[in-house]
């Protein structure tokens, strides 16, 4: 919750200084908007703030007083954030920890994989004419309101048969549960679409000259793509990145089905859920949990924001 | 340049369509037809829109005629032309790299070690006169010191054709004399064959052995000059006031003008107006 409204606030930022005011921005800019806009932060902040005294009280306390209370009674412990990560001892398994490796190491590739591929896919759509590029870039947009939950079953027989004309193996069976290739590939090809859509948009836009200039200077597709075109993409490849990152993250479901829940290759989200039901009343580690889980994110949007202010482009091309 | 053949451009009844988004078929250029020889340098004028770029676009092999043939060097081009430089209106550099990370992008594309290619790298913002700043980024460069890095990344490859789209287009009277000038300078020295598209007739005329007009679209070629003024031709500033100029330009401002004025009643819809467009 807290992210969200970070975000929100970020994308207001242009439209309070840009020049041209209509009445909706005037309207927006005006004191007694800024007033409310604040309000709203504060009130939609406060609950994450309730999460973080909540985890860090200690247990009877959580279980006594509401987390307002630690104002009167300040009193905190990371014994919450010990125990939900590390400790096996309340009778499911072991804790968070190796969920959260396992969280990591789907979440980083399923980010990388998408845009590695959709920025070479978009790059060849925008910038080499060939027949049929076109029809190829509207399957790609198409593809976007295909639901993700109807290719669930036929990706499942997918990964756990492999595909076959005759004898004759296409696709190999990835094996499921122990095995992190099987979230890979599934969120790889559900993020495709969007990010070909959205990575194509902008490289489209890219000076023509800088890139014919590289062309005729003797640069192949290739060189043309990694010392060109990466480089002026970086704010819609960062942007990405990011949306892709929070989606992996936060899901549940896609993560769930391609591993089973086993615990060598289950992400986070999969223990939170089974967590808020055997502990349902132990809100001291609930809220660890899930403050561990809100963290990471904050991390990587703090950590990339800084590449999509559009400032690159900015002098390259004058006059 | 072992071959005196090499830098030879012969377009030969080249016909370029477009397929407008509305599906219907536009011709930009119609049956055009000129050579330059090597080491010669050509100008080409012609109203906005005619098909000058096109042209430009299909000697570098960036584009593929409907019609025709372009043959550079006596093979038909097909692909990227090899030995070709360009330099846009727009100064074609990276922002995110040097003046001489730049300049020595052209070999290190080419395939030089880096070390190689800043070193040529160096020595052509020598000769430019931009010694001292190799380690500045493009936007801490004025108009016409960018001009000039974009002058010594397109002959750092050392072309046999140098195609110039308008390059001084953007900039203020007396830089454009002084970039003509320096153009000049460096180009005696290698002597490429250039084709320099303008829309100035006077820069045209001062630097070109050769101008074509070109019709208002669909373009053609209406007609070439060869333009006699002895070279070396000195500062263009001067050149202007000779009466071969002088006499020269209106001929060609002749031929020019009703293409012009026709370009313009088509675009603008409004009245035609009298004078010298630029
Ligand atoms: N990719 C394209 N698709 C459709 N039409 C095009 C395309 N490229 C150019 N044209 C059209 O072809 C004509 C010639 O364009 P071109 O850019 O060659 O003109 P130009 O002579 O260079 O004009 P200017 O002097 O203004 O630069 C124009 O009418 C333009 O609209
Ligand atoms: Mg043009």
């Amino acid at each position: 919750m807290a992210m969200l409204t970070r975000t929100e606030r970020k994308r207001s930022e242009p439209a309070r200084t840009a020049p041209t005011r209509t009445g909706v921005r005037r309207a927006l800019s005006s004191p007694l908007s800024t007033v409310a806009v604040l309000l709203v932060t504060v009130v939609w902040t406060v609950p994450s703030l309730g999460l973080l005294v909540t985890s860090l009280r200690p247990e009877q306390d959580v279980a006594q007083t509401g987390w307002w209370d630690f104002f009167a009674h300040p009193h905190l412990t990371l014994a919450n954030y010990h125990d939900v990560l590390f400790n096996g001892g309340f009778g499911v398994s072991d804790g968070l920890m190796p969920y959260l490796v396992n969280s990591l190491a789907i979440t980083v590739p399923a980010t990388i994989f998408p845009i590695v591929l959709a920025s070479m896919a978009a790059y060849v759509l925008a910038w080499i004419p060939f027949k049929g590029s076109d029809t190829i870039f509207f399957v790609f947009f198409a593809l976007q309101v295909v639901p993700l939950q109807m290719a669930l079953v036929p990706l499942l027989q997918l990964f756990s048969g492999g595909a076959h004309i005759g004898s004759l193996t296409i696709f190999p069976a990835v094996g499921m549960g122990g095995s992190y290739a099987p979230v890979w590939i599934a969120h790889t090809m559900f993020a495709m679409p969007l990010a070909v859509f959205l990575l194509h948009n902008f490289i489209a836009q890219l000076p023509r000259d800088l890139i014919e200039a590289a062309r005729v200077d003797g640069a192949s597709h290739f060189r043309v793509f990694r010392s060109v075109v990466l480089p002026l993409a970086t704010p819609a490849l960062a942007s990405f990145a990011i949306f892709q990152f929070l989606w992996v993250w936060n899901d549940l479901l896609v993560g769930l089905t391609f591993t089973g829940g086993a615990p060598e290759s289950a992400p986070m989200p999969s223990r939170l859920a089974q967590l808020s039901g055997s502990f349902g009343d132990h809100w001291e580690i609930l809220t660890a949990g899930a403050f561990v889980s809100v963290v990471i994110p904050l991390v990587v949007f703090f950590s990339l924001q800084r590449y999509f202010v559009r400032g690159l482009l900015a002098g390259s091309v004058k006059g | 340049m072992a071959d005196a053949n090499n830098g030879r451009i012969e377009i030969e009844g080249v016909t370029k369509r477009f397929l407008t988004p509305g599906g219907e078929v536009f011709t930009a250029i119609k049956d055009v037809s000129f050579t330059v020889e090597p080491g010669q340098f050509c100008a080409v004028v012609g109203p906005t829109g005619c098909g000058k770029s096109t042209t430009l676009g299909m000697v570098s092999g960036l584009d593929r005629p409907s019609e025709g043939t372009v043959k550079v060097g006596g093979k038909v081009v097909d692909g990227i032309t090899d030995g070709v430089s360009f330099m846009f209106q727009a100064d074609a550099l990276l922002p995110w790299k040097t003046v001489l990370a730049n300049v020595a992008l052209g070999p290190i594309f080419k395939g030089a070690s880096k070390a190689e290619a800043q070193a040529r790298a160096r020595d052509w913002l020598r000769r430019v006169g931009l010694t001292g700043f190799e380690d500045r980024y493009p936007h801490q460069l004025s108009g016409g010191m960018r001009k000039r890095v974009a002058m010594a990344a397109a002959l750092i490859n050392e072309p046999k054709i140098l195609m110039m789209d308008e390059p001084f287009g953007a900039l203020d009277v007396q830089t454009k004399a002084i970039m003509s000038n320096e153009l000049l300078g460096l180009w005696e020295q290698s002597r490429p064959a250039v084709l320099f598209i303008t829309h100035d007739l006077d820069e045209a005329v001062a630097l070109a052995d050769k101008v074509v007009v070109m019709t208002s679209s669909p373009g053609t070629v209406k007609a070439v000059y060869d333009i006699d003024l002895p070279r070396p031709r000195g500062s263009v500033q001067e050149i202007r006031f000779e009466p071969r100029f002088l006499e020269l330009q209106h001929q060609i401002w002749d031929t020019l003008r009703e293409e012009v004025e026709r370009a313009y009643a088509r675009t603008a819809g409004g009245p035609v107006t009298e004078g010298k467009a630029a």
